[in-house]
């Protein structure tokens, strides 16, 4: 039974599922100029693409603020970036919109776009995001901060100390959990105590909810009633979207030296791309030929950006001491 | 102009900035309606409500993390950690997000705000309460770091703290915070430059290089000496970082001789590196061995009595050890 579109448009969806596929597509590119040598660490965003682009689809990107984390590589798709810049912060070029090849792919920042600059440590942005949302709640723009982390980052102190903050002040903060349940090797049973991270908003007071993360419209749906209670002064609100690591942790990782092989077979025919097109059809939203045709096209668009990425300057040596301070 | 203490010159500094500017605002532990531990925010949160001068949840990681992000939103926080040594949960917050927020943006956020915190010890207050922490913080590029001395200095120091583009750990020695009051002006003309030392005491025959409550130890220590016909020069750095190379330089152009007077533990400290700097400007000048006269290195000072005072540097130390580099 397909979660119902609510106030979505087929042109909004289709355009959510052009990004997915761009990132899925970029994806695999990146794979394979790794393999090539030519792109030294990627974290994949496999498996996550719909649940992200769903929930970026539901806010307002260019009004809201944005607190991403290494594997929202889709999400900062559909906050604005686009694959040629994606493709610059992978090659580490002086282009890089969100640090000019400083940092590695994966810590998104945009001011313009609202996207706060994020950094590789573990749930930091998450306090700081109530913060944000504090922010934002004394300016009363309506604007709020989405916050995203994976289950891991649950466990860092930084995670109560954010939630705790943000409830007290009732700051516009929509904290979601992409929980695929894997920290690297580390597996849910050992990282997450009692039966899930949504359960833990109870504590907080705030409402908590879990939501298939290969269902599309279940998780637009639940950031929706999130941004409104939050524009509605009500507060924050947790979400635990369920879905699957369809890729080892990291370029450095390899998960078939800690998962059952069984499992990992069984996860990758989960995969929620198809499930999305399959749903895009079923309402008649997107035909075999119209999605052949949007894939061709998406193909084209990422090896245009590889080729312009690769081709781009790489950073001055003379400008690592440039941006320390103001005046410098 | 009125006679004020060091804390009361705290509070005054802060009262100023946040008339001038309606972004300016405090948060921490008991700064409210208590006022602070040490009363440095005494009637702040009465004159501009409880918004400005916020209580938080006694959690040292999401004060920073909360100031950073009022920071990227435009507004001028002022975060009180209640002891330097509480300082230390926020420490990923401070050194690898609000210290790097600039760089790893590569310039296209900036994150100007103050973490003011009492330092150092000689009040009784054991391990947890008398640390001198500011080296950790000295050695992050990207941070900029005071520890003003008198009344005057704090005030301008502060005032120019919260003016300034990039964030200042502001330390304030909580053993002077009522030890003298002197003569301190208002407005912008109580103003005082980052990373400007002072020279407190005119002498011919050996610089003492030091900064905070050792200010006042060292003035004592240098007129015993005076007694034995050795004079003293005093610098005060005011700023550990940036800090003022070249008055030191100059001094030591002129007495040959150079001792670093720090309250925190020898080795490592940040009188440890302003050493090594010396020692590699000055060679040439040298007529003696750059010495460190500084704590042992000891975890941290003991509550009882004796051993407190075991531990502190007080006038004979300092004149022992400056009478040494003087005869050398």
């Amino acid at each position: 039974m397909p979660t119902d579109a609510g106030t979505l448009t087929r042109e909004q969806v289709l355009d959510a599922y052009r990004t997915v596929l761009r990132a899925r597509t970029l994806d695999d590119r990146r794979f394979v100029l790794n393999r090539a040598g030519k792109l030294a660490f990627i974290i994949s965003p496999r498996g996550h693409e719909v649940a992200q682009v769903a929930a970026i689809t539901a806010l307002q990107p260019g009004r809201d603020r944005f607190c991403l984390y290494y594997r929202n590589f889709a999400a900062a798709l559909a906050c604005g970036f686009t694959p040629e810049e994606l493709m610059l912060s992978a090659f580490a070029r002086a282009a890089d919109p969100s640090s000019g090849g400083r940092q590695t792919p994966g810590n998104f920042g945009s001011r313009r776009r609202g996207v706060i600059i994020g950094s590789s440590t573990v749930g930091p942005q998450i306090p700081k995001a109530a913060g944000i949302g504090l922010a934002l709640k004394w300016k009363g723009e309506g604007a709020l901060c989405y916050v995203s982390f994976g289950e891991g980052a649950t466990s860092q102190g930084d995670f109560h100390e954010g939630l705790n903050f943000a409830s007290i002040h009732r700051c516009p903060v929509i904290f979601f959990c992409e929980n695929n349940r894997w920290a690297i090797s580390v597996p849910q049973p050992l990282q997450v105590a009692g039966p899930g991270v949504a359960e833990r908003a109870a504590g907080y007071g705030i409402p908590g909810v879990r939501v298939h993360g290969d269902d599309f419209f279940a998780v637009h749906l639940a950031v929706q009633e999130a941004a409104e209670r939050a524009r509605a002064g009500d507060g924050p609100t947790l979400i635990e979207a369920e879905v699957l690591r369809l890729q080892s942790h990291s370029t450095d990782d390899d998960q078939r030296a800690y998962r059952d092989a069984a499992e990992l077979a069984a996860e990758s025919a989960r995969d929620p791309i198809p499930r999305m097109r399959a749903a895009l059809m079923q309402r008649g939203w997107l035909t075999a030929e119209d999605d052949a045709s949007l894939r061709e096209e998406v193909g084209r668009e990422v090896e245009r950006a590889t080729e312009a990425a690769e081709a781009a300057a790489d950073p001055d040596a003379g400008s690592l001491g440039r941006h320390v301070y103001a005046d410098a | 102009m009125p006679e004020r203490n060091l804390v009361q010159a705290v509070r005054d500094a802060l009262y100023e900035e946040m008339e001038r500017d309606d972004r300016v605002c405090i948060l921490g532990e008991d700064v409210g309606r208590k006022g602070g531990v040490f009363k440095a925010t005494e009637g702040l949160q009465q004159r501009f409500g409880a918004q400005r001068v916020l209580d938080t949840p006694l959690a040292e990681s999401s004060i920073a993390a909360v100031a950073q992000g009022l920071a990227l939103e435009g507004f001028l926080p002022v975060a009180e950690m209640q002891f330097a040594d509480y300082s230390f949960p926020a420490f990923n917050q401070i050194v690898n997000e609000i210290a790097k927020v600039r760089y790893r943006s590569n310039g296209d956020f900036a994150c100007p705000l103050v973490i003011r915190a009492p330092t150092g010890g000689g009040v009784r207050g054991a391990l947890y309460h008398s640390q001198s922490p500011e080296a950790f913080y000295c050695h992050v590029p990207g941070l900029k770091v005071v520890l003003p001395s008198t009344p005057a200095d704090a005030k301008g120091l502060l005032k120019a703290a919260i003016r300034d583009p990039d964030p200042v750990i502001f330390l304030e020695p909580k053993k002077l915070y009522r030890a003298e009051r002197q003569e301190v002006g208002d407005g912008d003309s109580a103003m005082l430059p980052i990373g400007v030392a002072t020279v407190v005491r005119r002498g011919a025959d050996v610089t003492a290089v030091t900064y905070g409550y050792m200010r006042a130890v060292t003035l004592q220590a240098a007129s015993r000496l005076s007694a034995d016909g050795i004079e003293v020069e005093i610098i005060d750095l005011r700023t550990l970082r940036p800090w003022d190379v070249e008055s030191c330089v100059r001094s030591i152009e002129k007495t040959g001789r150079v001792a670093v007077v720090y309250e925190a533990n020898r080795s490592g400290g940040w009188g440890a590196e302003v050493a090594a700097e010396l020692a590699e400007r000055c060679f040439a000048s040298l007529d003696a061995p750059v010495s460190r006269i500084a704590s042992p290195d000891v975890p941290a000072m003991p509550f009882s009595p004796t051993l407190e005072h075991a531990f502190m540097l007080n006038p004979d130390k300092v004149a022992d050890g400056l009478r040494r580099v003087a005869r050398y």
